[in-house]
């Protein structure tokens, strides 16, 4: 405990616990926050699905979505070319209209991120400054199954390699054993392998797979542990469990931001990752985070979309709202 | 705990959704309306007036005044019809009419959702996925019923009652229709059916689809007007008297009937508790809350209007609440996006004022969100009254509108005291994630319907009705039934 007792997250945990980050502590912590009822917040998610955007809100809600989608590739068959590939996307989403904004980042594996940074060349940089990062998924992603070493490893190497953001998995069988004290200790290590020599960092991104975890009770306190190891980021999902992203799921991790903020006035993103496909999804998920915690979220640093098809159909949205005709799958540019 | 209740300023970013207004189009009102007795439009012999858009002032049409003697030839029209064709009619062959009309509401669902909308100030997202929708389900599960009136519970071959007069409120105009008739019709009755004075449209448009249903006159006739309309309904040579509106009216309605033959079915007001315990899911107690209060500008006679909240999590829940608050959107009812609309009228308005600023002077503690209230029209926000205390006004009366009093209470006896501490008990609503304790709970309160974790969802299978001064009687479900029969001949 000792390499990891300077980080702040540790000493906020310790503090909040009122003693070691251990499972009892944990659980007597975790199991203290208030249940979730799955009927009333699926009701409350379908909700949002009846707001109905028109006109200049939804030429605004198409480029938000735009800027806050993870540009993502994470296949076992990618290779330079593919990255490469979609980089150019990133870099000109719709060579047709270049006042469209370009995405937040490419997510890749971790081998890889040397070939996204080079592709996205004088372009790589903070999205706040309209620039492209460059995220990696570790730590043995999408399972998990390896040990802490190796997952350490996976993320140093990201790091080094110059991934502006890591995002992990949790181990979820820990988890639903109920070993949460060693859940929350891989994060903090994680948390740590972040760190560059020159004392800053990538970014964490804490994938939870919310297909996995089963319940919406586990979904709230697997978003409450990530956060207090450490988490800048807490994510639904890899993408290769079904069900992927939820708009339920969002909320709930939505509200535990919420409530995040209000105990310690800290602001922790949320991104929902896979099986986002439409433009009228997506628009969805932007209201549910205005109307939940407010639009200060709809920054790339406050939230994102893990999804690859989702831009093309925003595209084609976008052209249609200022042409007043859709065009078809031919007018924009696969990646 | 940091307190982050920061309302955006209208105008400005995301949350300031672009106008996305439902067509007006899509219904054509006639400039005025009679009465519709016998199948056919007839002139009334009152003095007309006009029916008006409570969020704009705008007239909309005008509509006919039923006198004494207008009245008393619906009831005959409806005698004859069921004299002669309704009540000799197989029942399969009523179900038939039931279905065609259930049928023909869904067809015009959007044109009626618009109008009661445009009548009542309801958003239309309420209209269009709640009132219309509830609607054709009424008819249809009654439908169902008109052949299997064995299985009502009165024994083999229940008779209907005759002709009911039925008066009906202007919260849910259409809805609280087809909670009247849908039942009446399947029994066999014939009914004569008096809208509130501000809220005729969607009924006058029903006569329509009476119509275009074929439905033999004289089985259904609107007669349209004020107070004095249905007094002299209840007065006429009806069988059944079916009303839901204010407990002054129905004790009214009580004393006039008092002594004759006719049935009562009486659905009156309520003062719901909406009871959170300290184990309740909170974020969606709070959604439960927002439902049981604000839902048709809290219009509603089993809203949840006291809010009981356990004293150990009080502070943090109303913070919450109000937060939650601030994210409704008052405005224009035909807009998709609006959550709380108009008050139905400049009456109701006054009342709902005069209420809120006795409560004030009560020394409670009262809490507006903020929003932008249009120039024109009525409109009152969304309010919350704390530091209320059981002997309060506001506590007490039914104030019928978007305002919520919140008391706390520290035990399951307390609350469970508290709640039923009130003349009314109509409805009321427990939040906790251990069924145990609802179930518990649910058994010591005395009201018509008790709700688990939600509130204010209504199914045509679920008997409705009150305690105490919320009336007696049930509608919906094999109970509803009962209400327009009477046991056969054995």
């Amino acid at each position: 405990m000792n390499t990891v007792a300077k980080l702040a997250p540790t000493a906020r945990a310790v503090a909040m616990l009122g003693g070691d980050a251990d499972d009892r502590a944990l659980r007597l912590h975790l199991e203290g926050l208030s249940r979730v009822d799955a009927v009333g917040l699926e009701q409350r998610a379908a909700g949002f699905a009846t707001r109905s955007i028109k006109t200049t809100s939804k030429a605004a809600a198409l480029d938000t979505v735009i800027r806050l989608i993870d540009l993502t590739t994470l296949e076992g068959a990618d290779t330079p070319g593919k990255v490469r590939s979609l980089a150019a996307k990133a870099r000109t989403p719709d060579p047709s209209d270049p006042t469209t904004p370009r995405p937040a980042a490419l997510c890749v594996y971790g081998d890889l991120v040397a070939v996204a940074i080079d592709a996205l060349g004088g372009l790589h940089g903070d999205p706040d400054d309209g620039r492209i990062g460059v995220a990696a998924v570790a730590t043995a992603f999408p399972t998990g199954r390896a040990s802490l070493a190796v997952k350490l490893a996976d993320t140093r190497d990201a790091v080094a390699a110059g991934a502006d953001e890591i995002d992990m998995v949790i181990d979820r069988g820990a988890f639903l054993a109920g070993r949460y004290g060693q859940v929350f200790e891989e994060i903090v290590a994680v948390k740590e392998a972040c760190f560059r020599a020159d004392g800053s960092a990538a970014s964490l991104k804490v994938i939870l797979e919310t297909g996995e975890l089963a319940t919406y009770d586990a979904v709230r306190r697997a978003s409450w542990l990530a956060i207090l190891a450490g988490a800048d980021f807490i994510k639904t999902s890899t993408g290769k469990v079904g069900p992927a992203a939820t708009l339920p799921v969002t909320l709930l991790m939505l509200e535990v931001v919420r409530d995040w903020h209000r105990l310690t006035g800290e602001r922790i993103g949320v991104k929902p990752a896979g099986g986002i496909r439409a433009s009228k999804e997506a628009i969805r998920y932007l209201i549910a985070v205005a109307e939940t915690v407010g639009e200060a979220w709809l920054t790339p640093h406050l939230f994102r979309f893990g999804a690859s098809s989702l831009l093309n159909d925003v595209l084609l949205q976008r052209q249609k709202l200022a042409s007043g005709h859709y065009s078809g799958p031919d007018y924009v540019t696969i990646d | 705990m940091t307190k982050d209740i920061q309302p955006q300023a209208p105008g400005t970013g995301f949350l300031d959704y672009a106008p996305a207004p439902e067509s007006r189009d899509v219904v054509r009102l006639r400039s005025s309306y009679g009465l519709f007795i016998d199948g056919e439009w007839v002139d009334g012999h009152g003095a007309p007036f006009t029916t008006i858009d409570p969020a704009t002032e705008e007239r909309l049409a005008d509509i006919a005044s039923a006198d004494d003697a207008d009245v008393a030839l619906a009831v005959a029209a409806a005698r004859r019809a069921y004299d002669r064709v309704w009540s000799r009619m197989a029942g399969g062959d009523r179900g038939k009419y039931l279905f065609r009309i259930a049928r023909l509401i869904q067809e015009r669902a959007r044109e009626l959702a618009v109008a009661e909308s445009l009548d009542n100030g309801k958003p239309i997202k309420e209209s269009r996925d709640v009132d219309v929708p509830l609607v054709a389900a009424w008819f249809f599960y009654y439908a169902g019923w008109a052949d299997k009136l064995d299985y009502a519970g009165l024994g083999a071959n229940p008779r209907p009652l005759g002709v009911a007069g039925q008066v009906i409120p202007w919260n849910f105009p259409l809805l609280m229709l087809a909670w009247k008739i849908a039942p009446a019709l399947a029994a066999g009755n014939t009914v004569v059916l008096k809208p509130a004075e501000t809220t005729p449209l969607t009924a006058l448009l029903f006569a329509d689809i009476c119509q275009q249903a074929d439905l033999p006159a004289g089985v259904v006739n609107i007669v349209t007007g004020a107070g004095t309309t249905g007094q002299a309904l209840v007065r006429a040579e009806v069988d059944k008297v079916a009303f839901t509106g204010s407990t002054a009216v129905g004790r009214e309605i009580a004393k006039a009937v008092a002594g004759t033959r006719k049935k009562v079915t009486l659905e009156l007001g309520g003062k719901a508790a909406n009871i959170v315990f300290d184990d309740a899911p909170m974020d969606q107690a709070i959604e439960g809350v927002v439902n049981g209060i604000f839902f048709n500008q809290g219009h509603v006679c089993c809203a949840g209007s006291r809010l009981l909240v356990q004293e150990s999590i009080h502070d943090e829940f109303i913070d919450r609440l109000k937060q939650r608050l601030t994210t409704l959107r008052v405005g224009s009812p035909l807009d998709k996006n609006t959550d709380v609309g108009a008050i139905n009228s400049a009456e109701q308005l006054d009342r709902i004022r005069r209420l809120s600023d006795l409560g004030e002077a009560e020394g409670a503690e009262r809490w507006s969100a903020p929003c932008v209230i249009p120039d024109k029209g009525f409109w009152f926000a969304p309010t919350i009254f704390t530091s209320v205390s059981t002997s309060s006004t506001i506590a007490r009366e039914e104030i019928f509108g978007p305002v919520l009093s919140v008391l706390t209470f520290r035990t399951p006896g307390e609350a469970i005291a508290k709640a039923n501490n009130t003349p009314y008990g109509l409805s009321a609503g427990i939040w906790s994630d251990k069924g145990s304790k609802i179930l518990a709970v649910a058994d010591r309160l005395r009201a018509g319907v008790v709700w688990a974790n939600t509130f204010n969802r209504f199914d045509p299978a679920s008997p409705f009705g009150g305690y105490k001064e919320s009336g007696y009687g049930r509608e919906g479900g094999r109970h509803g039934l009962a209400a327009y029969l009477k046991a056969g001949a054995r």
